[in-house]
């Protein structure tokens, strides 16, 4: 009797002599669905009240439109630039010694622990016409704050650590020895580098320039200071949300928002893919 | 007061771990599981113990339908493959857990558990070693930890699961020894598991033979190795013997 | 004798470029913005500074944020405990995708966190009506705060705990139950003290931004000031009104949390990093 309850109940889930999985399991579920399911269900459903042809019509929309390329194009650059320099970041503060590395070492999450806000006024002022780096590179002609250019300077600060710890375990992980056969073998140190080093981290240098990427897209705080938001021009996505909503356009906003969340999606899958990929290589 | 396994089978997903294992020992025996790795030793020991449960079959002991007794009420001594010592607790801390959780009406005193901790030290030979941690000792010495944490609370049933696994041979040796004695001390009725036949023989009443989830051969240690009933039994005994030849016992 | 490099030794020269770049990207990019924000509040000498705290505006954003922090940060916990409970110590089908979901929260953005509180909650939102009725403020007002702040802090502590108590496997909770422990003893005496440092990580992680979280924030809060506004938003309104001395003073006190959970942090890391989960990806 009681053997058919367990071999039922052994169909979704493997019987254990530890307790409360009910209640851990059932509150995690019911948590999970108050907070994060049901909301973003409420997303999904909204844009869909204005029908098919009020939805792309709000995302044709030429002020739209603009505001996604701007926020997946600075994004996009900002992952190139972070992967570039946090590759090296990480190289350095994996195979060098010297002092001040553990101190670099920590400034390297200075991005997940200080405010965007904080941020976003920091690097408004830093590159402002009067501000300390503002005011030389506008020397050299190059204007950054409220311009485009200003929104991939704040994704760059934002994006850096993602690539930076996603590789350091990797390149922690990945010894001398690779290297030392591959030198054993004839190869040139630049030769090892390229055909060696290179793709054994590729698999965690575009998990890092994703992670990045997908902070960079959605990111608001430590954007919209600099960026001056000239629509068309310097406003990102998640601005025109706000906009938006400050206008009571609930369907508008949830259809960016909508925009959006798909490629959280996408990107996640992607991600999912590429850990799969990374677990392959090791 | 016997123990009675009658036809347990267990399934991992599609895997058959266990495919209906029968067997029965008299109270106060000394059983040894022995078998390849992989035939399905800790399962049976596991469900023994209460920590895994099988697909079907039913299990006896000391008249009661074992399978319904959670694990926390069965008051079996598990020792564990790799002891699964509590790292952040002293050996004495160790050993006087089981005692420390009973509920306050049937909590020894302070004092008593602390006297008891005392007295297993001794039985174990670990006199004062008890404020060290686990990380602190030698395998050997953890085992041992393992075994009086586990006769602490006085168990009905002693469950050991390859406890000298991980040990060089001359302290397995000092060890089986040590245990067996131990044994005929108690009298508790006790499942070991090993792959090493020598263990095997050299310490157990009954021997079954497991492999791949069923037991090949089961009776008292003389009648297995005299008398494989098998060819697989024979051929294991007989390539266990070339591996490590008998030893003068 | 001649020096030979080891074939993994890079060039010296490369070494010396390589960690001129590195700490140069990392200054420009990190160092500079944060040494704005303290020069910044200073600007105008400590005293004007300081009396930045004394507005009640200021105050009230203090309490504010404290409070938010009180209610997301203890109810994240429970839920990072219960979800690597259930997760960690048991076997049950689709794991991997409710592992998945509790990491969704990471990957969108913080507008969008907000956005689906409002389309709920919101005047024109599922449940708006009714609450009005009922005179149940939730957007413009506390709850609303609470909420978008526990959406977006939601896995810190899940995710911290989650590869921790997997790595430690079930063992020492089944030697516990098999000594006569009750669930809630095996959690206290074996699981607690094992997973206290890591436990303590995501605490710290998930304080640092709640405290700090501005995007979503923002689009649930209103900006009322001395009701609705958080040391971020305050930060916002004061940049805005062109009170720079006082919002980089209030960016300065969160930059001081900031620097102060990357103190205790980086002290995490080096002391117990065997104690806090193997994997770090963020
Ligand atoms: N939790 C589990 N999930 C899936 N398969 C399992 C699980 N536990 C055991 N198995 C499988 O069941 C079979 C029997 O395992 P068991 O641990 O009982 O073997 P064993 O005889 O103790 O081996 P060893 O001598 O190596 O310890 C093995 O093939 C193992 O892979
Ligand atoms: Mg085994």
């Amino acid at each position: 009797m009681s053997v058919t309850a367990v071999s039922l109940r052994a169909r979704w889930r493997n019987p254990s002599a530890l307790p409360g999985f009910g209640l851990s399991f059932g509150f995690t579920l019911f948590y999970l669905s108050a907070v994060v399911l049901i909301p973003i269900t409420a997303l999904v459903l909204r844009p869909w009240e204005l029908g098919f042809d009020g939805l792309l019509r709000v995302l044709g929309d030429h002020r739209v439109l603009a505001a996604l390329r701007l926020s997946f194009g600075a994004a996009a650059i900002a992952a190139v630039i972070n992967a570039l320099f946090g590759l090296i970041v990480a190289w350095v503060l994996v195979r060098y010694r010297f002092p001040g590395k553990r101190l670099l070492d920590a400034l390297v999450d200075l991005p997940f622990a200080l405010p965007t806000a904080v941020a976003g006024i920091a690097l408004s002022a830093l590159y402002a016409p009067q501000g300390w780096l503002g005011e030389p590179l506008m020397h050299l002609g190059l204007k950054i704050a409220y311009t485009p250019l200003g929104v991939v300077v704040a994704l760059t600060f934002v994006g850096l650590p993602f690539v930076v710890r996603t590789l350091e375990p990797v390149l922690a992980d990945l010894g001398n020895e690779e290297e030392e056969a591959a030198a054993t073998l004839g190869a040139t140190r630049w030769q090892t580098l390229i055909r060696v080093v290179l793709p054994t981290l590729s698999p965690a240098l575009v998990t890092g320039a994703t992670l990045a990427f997908a902070r960079g897209v959605g990111e608001y705080g430590s954007v919209i200071f600099i960026a001056g938001n000239l629509p068309t021009v310097s406003e990102i996505a998640p601005l025109l949300i706000v906009i938006k909503l400050e206008q009571y356009d609930y369907a508008g906003a949830a259809a960016i928002g909508l925009v959006m969340l798909a490629a959280s999606f996408i990107l996640i899958l992607t991600l999912n893919l590429l850990q799969a990929w990374t677990a392959k290589r090791q | 007061m016997s123990l009675v396994v009658d036809s347990v089978t267990k399934s991992f997903g599609a895997f058959e771990a266990l495919k209906g294992v029968s067997f029965t020992a008299p109270q106060g025996a000394f059983v040894a599981l022995l078998g390849p790795s992989g035939s399905g030793k800790t399962t049976l020991l596991r469900i023994l113990g209460g920590l895994e449960f099988p697909d079907d079959g039913s299990v006896i002991f000391a008249d009661l339908n074992w399978l319904h007794v959670p694990a926390r009420s069965r008051r079996a001594g598990f020792v564990f493959q790799n002891y699964a010592l509590f790292r952040h607790m002293t050996v004495a801390q160790n050993i006087a857990f089981g005692l420390a959780v009973k509920p306050r009406s049937v909590r020894p005193a302070r004092s008593a558990i602390a006297q008891k901790v005392e007295e297993l030290l001794a039985l174990v030979q670990l006199e004062g070693l008890g404020k060290r941690y686990p990380s602190q000792l030698s395998g050997g010495q953890r085992q041992r930890v393992a075994l009086a944490r586990a006769l602490a609370i006085e168990p009905r049933m002693l469950l050991l699961d390859e406890p000298f696994g991980a040990l060089d041979a001359k302290v397995r040796k000092e060890l089986r020894a040590w245990l067996r004695a131990l044994h005929e001390r108690m009298g508790i009725t006790t499942v070991f598991v090993t792959h090493d036949q020598d263990e095997a023989f050299a310490m157990a009443d009954l021997v079954a033979i497991m492999s791949a989830g069923r037991i090949e051969q089961y009776g008292t240690a003389d009648e297995v190795r005299k008398s494989p009933k098998s060819p697989f039994v024979a051929a294991f005994l007989d390539r266990e013997a070339h591996h490590a030849p008998q030893p003068a016992r | 004798m001649m020096s030979l490099r080891r074939p993994t030794q890079d060039h010296p020269l490369t070494r010396l470029a390589l960690a001129a770049i590195a700490i140069g990207f990392i200054s420009v990019f990190l160092v500079l913005p944060l040494a704005t924000v303290f020069s910044q509040a200073l600007s105008a000498g400590f005293g004007a500074a300081m009396r930045s705290f004394d507005d009640p505006e200021a105050r009230a954003a203090i309490r504010l944020t404290l409070l938010t922090a009180a209610i997301a940060v203890p109810l994240n916990t429970i839920f990072g405990i219960a979800a690597s409970w259930a997760i960690a110590k048991f076997d049950f089908r689709g794991k991997g995708l409710l592992t998945t979901l509790i990491d969704v929260p990471f990957s969108v953005s913080p507008v969008v966190s907000g956005l689906i509180y409002v389309l709920i909650f919101g005047l024109q939102g599922w449940l708006g009506p009714m609450l009005r009725e009922w005179d149940v403020k939730v957007i413009f007002a506390l709850p609303g705060i609470v909420l978008a702040t526990i959406f977006v802090t939601f896995p810190f502590v899940a995710r911290e705990l989650i590869p921790l108590m997997t790595d430690q496997g079930r063992e020492e909770e089944e030697a516990a139950a098999s000594l006569g422990a009750s669930g809630l003893q095996t959690f206290l005496r074996v699981t607690l003290p094992n997973i206290k440092w890591g436990l303590l990580y995501g605490v710290l992680l998930c304080n640092a931004r709640a405290m700090g979280e501005f995007g979503a924030v923002s689009v649930v809060s209103g900006h009322i000031r001395g009701l609705t506004n958080t040391l971020p938003l305050h930060v916002e309104v004061l940049y805005n009104d062109y009170q720079y001395v006082a919002a980089f003073a209030v960016a300065s006190l969160l930059a001081l949390l900031a620097i102060l959970t990357l103190v205790v942090k980086s002290l995490l890391e080096w002391r117990y990093a065997d104690e806090i989960a193997a994997v770090h990806r963020h």
